[in-house]
């Protein structure tokens, strides 16, 4: 059992020290990379299993008892998150068979995709605050590599942006661990929430969170400090963009959704001004997207737009609305990595990125345009696909609550993002390519591609017409977040069950 | 006299305002140095969160007369050694931005050159 709840960790770690010891095989290098990402999704999938059985699994590492220790927990929120990172961890692997520019930078690709879900899966098992900064640290490092992946001067413009600005909040995280130290003594996120629960919290104690929640605001793109997103994600290699648009941002949200969670559970100030910002983040996403004529510029827009989602639903902070955002994290995973992928195919196919210059793909590749329809209408919210679930929960609990005005914004939001989306379809699918059919290039080569895109189509499906059990998940692990009893049992009862 | 705390804290503050100064200039060497010079503020900080003591042991022992706090201690280490690696990673994307573009602007694309692949 220990070694299951620390296992997305370790199995990442492996797999880079066995991808980095067998750098000059760089068809050892693959097979390693996707057998690691396939044992990742296969532990993520077992610990799924258990947590819908209600175990939760608490580990304290070293064998100091919390709060001394750092504590591994994970619950429902944390063992989705750790499943859903491996299926995207394994369609960029699949995508990266793919052969495209230096062998050598694919080689490193695999390599430094596993340093990233190690940070990411780190960061969705750990209970401890100052050990969350360290595992941010271990993927922003991943990530810078893989985003400079590859060179050139476009790239490494995204590039200096991207770092600068997410060392930036990585720094103000460290200072608000340091400051909720000083102030309550402990740095485990089950005794800060029983403190703050309990109505003990120090001022210096909440200024250190709402500093903690701005860092995290800047790394899920929220508005305002949403720009360095649009700036840089369009500039990666194609399945490094899916695996950043799909589990970067989605890191962010995961930890505001579980400190939030965790210090205020009733609706209150923070979950007033969060409201604010959650239907400004929609809007200004939407609109910046309607703006822009380059397919990946416009899909990293609606990232932004998207994370408003998430947020409205922990605003709202009913036990609905915080369903409603669990369930739109795990939609809006893996359509957003998705239409990635199918944006980089046909990007490769049409020769170019520009809408003006792309085209005729309908013609040429009817199957590429049904499976990019797919993720597409889901992110606009079509039923009977996952993303009309994921909003029509959260407009719900915004009307159930009275905020009549959010779900107005939802909505229209989900309007705009069907508008962007068709515009894409008519750009890229319908007209015909400006230089004529024969400019479309179809090759072999991209098997491994249609292997990713097919199997996130396929999930996307599955989700929208298997919504009950998906919600009823999402509901319990709702449940579990308003009342963390696990959380603070692993304080008590130290030693895990 | 002035008291230890206080000192500390204007380094820090001195620290932090040099930084976010050198990190707006949006040029590459500047901005390098701006990010190390808040994170040696942030660094400092950390380590008075364990509240400043002088000539206390960082362990308990029977015979010592109090102890400093030794958890911020081994923070700040962590966040020194994580902090080593990341200026290092910063200095080698900015220098093969500046060898890729000449240029040493952060945002070295100019406007005009959208889509350029």
């Amino acid at each position: 059992m220990k070694a299951l709840a620390v296992a997305p960790v370790f199995i990442p770690l492996i797999t880079l020290l066995i991808g980095i010891m067998l750098r000059p095989y760089h068809q050892q290098v693959k097979v390693v990379s996707l057998v690691g990402a396939a044992l990742l999704t296969l532990v993520g999938i077992r610990l799924v299993a258990l947590a819908n059985a209600d175990v939760v699994l608490a580990v304290q590492l070293g064998g100091w008892e919390a709060p001394y220790g750092i504590t591994v927990i994970i619950d429902r929120l944390s063992a989705a998150m750790v499943a859903i990172t491996g299926i995207i961890g394994l369609a960029a692997a699949l995508y990266g068979l793919v052969r495209e520019g230096n062998p050598d930078v694919l080689r490193n690709f695999h390599i430094f995709l596993h340093g990233l879900l190690a940070g990411v899966c780190g960061a969705f098992i750990t209970g401890d605050v100052f050990n969350l900064y360290v595992w941010f640290e271990v993927l922003l490092i991943g990530s810078f590599a893989l985003i400079a992946l590859g060179g050139g001067r476009r790239r490494l413009s995204g590039t200096m942006t991207y770092v600068v600005l997410n060392l930036l909040a990585t720094l103000v995280f460290l200072l608000s661990a340091g400051l909720i130290y000083s102030s309550t003594g402990t740095l485990n996120m089950g005794e800060l929430g029983l403190i703050f629960r309990a109505g003990e919290a120090p001022p210096a104690a909440t200024l250190a969170v709402v500093m903690m929640l701005v860092s995290f605001a800047i790394k899920a793109a929220l508005f305002p400090v949403f720009g360095w997103l649009p700036a840089s994600y369009h500039v990666a290699w194609t399945p490094v963009s899916a695996l950043f648009a799909g589990l970067l941002t989605k890191v962010g949200v995961y930890a505001m959704i579980r400190i939030v969670t965790l210090v205020w559970p009733e609706y209150g100030q923070a979950h007033e001004v969060l409201l604010w910002v959650a239907c400004a983040t929609m809007l200004v996403g939407v609109l910046g997207a309607a703006a822009q004529n380059e397919v990946r510029r416009i899909l990293s827009f609606h990232i932004v737009s998207q994370v408003g989602y998430m947020i409205l639903g922990l605003a709202l902070a009913s036990p609905l609305a915080i369903a409603g955002a669990v369930f739109y994290l795990i939609h809006h995973i893996v359509v957003k990595a998705n239409l990635f992928f199918i944006g980089g195919i046909a990007a490769r196919m049409t020769g170019s990125e520009r809408l003006a210059a792309m085209g005729g793909l309908y013609a040429k590749a009817p199957w590429l345009a049904i499976l990019f329809a797919i993720p597409a209408l889901s992110l606009a919210g079509i039923p009977p696909l996952s993303g009309f679930w994921a909003k029509f929960v959260l407009v719900k609990a915004s009307l159930a609550d009275g905020f009549w005005w959010a779900a107005g914004v939802a909505l229209l939001t989900g309007i705009f993002t069907l508008l962007s989306m068709s515009k894409i379809w008519n750009e890229t699918f319908l007209k015909a390519h400006p230089q004529g059919e024969k400019a479309i290039r179809i090759d072999d080569e991209m098997r491994w591609g249609w292997w990713a895109i097919s199997g996130l189509a396929a999930m996307t499906v599955l989700i929208g017409i298997g919504a009950g059990p998906v919600m009823e998940y999402a509901i319990a692990a709702a449940g579990q977040l308003a009342d963390p009893v696990v959380y603070f049992q692993a304080i008590t009862h130290p030693g895990g069950r | 006299m002035l008291s230890m705390e206080f000192i500390v804290a204007s380094t820090i503050a001195m620290l932090t305002a040099a930084g976010i100064y050198l990190v707006l200039r949006a040029r590459t060497f500047p901005v390098v140095l701006g990010l190390a010079l808040i994170t040696y503020a942030v660094n400092v900080f950390l380590f008075a969160m364990g509240r400043l003591a002088v000539n206390l042991p960082p362990v308990i022992r029977s015979d010592a007369a109090g102890y400093a706090d030794p958890l911020p201690q081994a923070l700040v280490l962590t966040a020194i050694v994580i902090s080593f690696g990341m200026t290092a990673v910063i200095v080698v994307m900015a220098l093969r931005a500046w060898l890729e573009s000449g240029n040493d602007h952060v945002d070295i694309e100019q406007p005009g050159s959208e889509g350029e692949q």
